[in-house]
């Protein structure tokens, strides 16, 4: 496992917030040369710490005004069961996550959606119709932040 | 207000976010200066947030992931503010959510191992003030983690 010092976390901790940032900025930032914040960045990168970038757009701008966590149990199980479900609910353009988790569910969904009433179209259409689906809960996603995390 | 080329050019972005911008508009089919000027001005109304780096924390040897959901005493008013400033200060919560539900909010923990997390539940999460039930769910896997929108 790579080591990482105080100056790798404020590197992390700064990309994380804005993956744009040079080389140059970010050296100047913390008070590093530019080929010396380069060689750190490259680092965490083969080292897979780092392992690309994500885009993060305004859902509501683009018309997806709601968003909705769903725990889902699955009522029939056995190995085949689970992968069908997988298969199935991965396909789904409308869910954004799947997590295969332990506990009170099966399975963890992020879903997005226009408004409630898309939603109830995706939940009773795509969803209420997966192989294999038993109880389903439903959230709706308030407010979420992202916070650095353990740096 | 967005066109089809806005949204071509997003849907491509978000699956690469680190295309190169001569071969993103070689893929939606406009100059490269256009290119530019378009994702210049999504940047700009705030339909483009952010660019962020993804970290893999089980390379820096965070092997556990919890979902915590958290139910929390309503009858004291100040129960979500409260909680959520002190959940701010637990450095290994890296994303906190709050539900329209069953569940108020959720908290997503990081933790090195289970003894770890036995740690960190007991000592930084069950001191969280206004808790009225929690309830645990442990990552098995991520079966599907693009966090795009279906434009």
């Amino acid at each position: 496992m790579i080591e990482i010092d105080a100056i790798d976390r404020q590197i992390m901790g700064a990309l994380v917030q804005d993956a744009r940032l040079s080389a140059s900025a970010l050296g100047r930032r913390l008070d590093l040369s530019q080929p010396a914040t380069w060689r750190r960045i490259k680092r965490l990168q083969d080292a897979g710490v780092i392992t690309g970038q994500r885009l993060v757009l305004d859902a509501e701008k683009l018309g997806f005004g709601v968003t909705v966590f769903l725990g889902v149990k699955l009522a029939a199980k056995g190995r085949v069961g689970l992968e069908a479900f997988e298969r199935a609910v991965s396909a789904i353009p409308e869910v954004q996550t799947v997590q295969h988790v332990l506990g009170l569910y099966d399975y963890r969904l992020r879903v997005v959606a226009r408004d409630l009433s898309d939603f109830e179209r995706v939940l009773r259409r795509r969803i209420m119709t997966l192989p294999g689906v038993g109880d389903v809960e439903a959230n709706v996603l308030l407010s979420e932040e992202v916070r650095t995390g353990p740096l | 207000m967005l066109d089809d080329i806005d949204r071509r050019l997003l849907r491509h972005l978000q699956s690469e976010p680190e295309l190169p911008r001569t071969d993103l508009a070689d893929r939606v089919g406009i100059t490269p200066a256009t290119c530019w000027r378009r994702i210049e001005r999504l940047q700009e109304t705030g339909v483009i947030k952010a660019r962020q780096a993804v970290i893999n924390w089980r390379a820096l040897g965070f092997e556990v992931e919890v979902s915590l959901r958290i139910t929390l005493d309503k009858t004291q008013p100040r129960a979500f503010d409260d909680f959520l400033a002190a959940a701010r200060e637990v450095s290994e919560v890296y994303e906190i959510q709050t539900f329209l539900g069953r569940v108020d909010v959720r908290l997503n923990i990081l933790a090195r191992d289970m003894a770890h997390y036995q740690t960190l539940y007991r000592d930084k999460i069950l001191g969280l003030p206004h808790i009225a039930d929690i309830q645990a769910l442990m990552l098995v896997a991520n079966v599907k983690s693009t966090p795009g929108l279906p434009l």
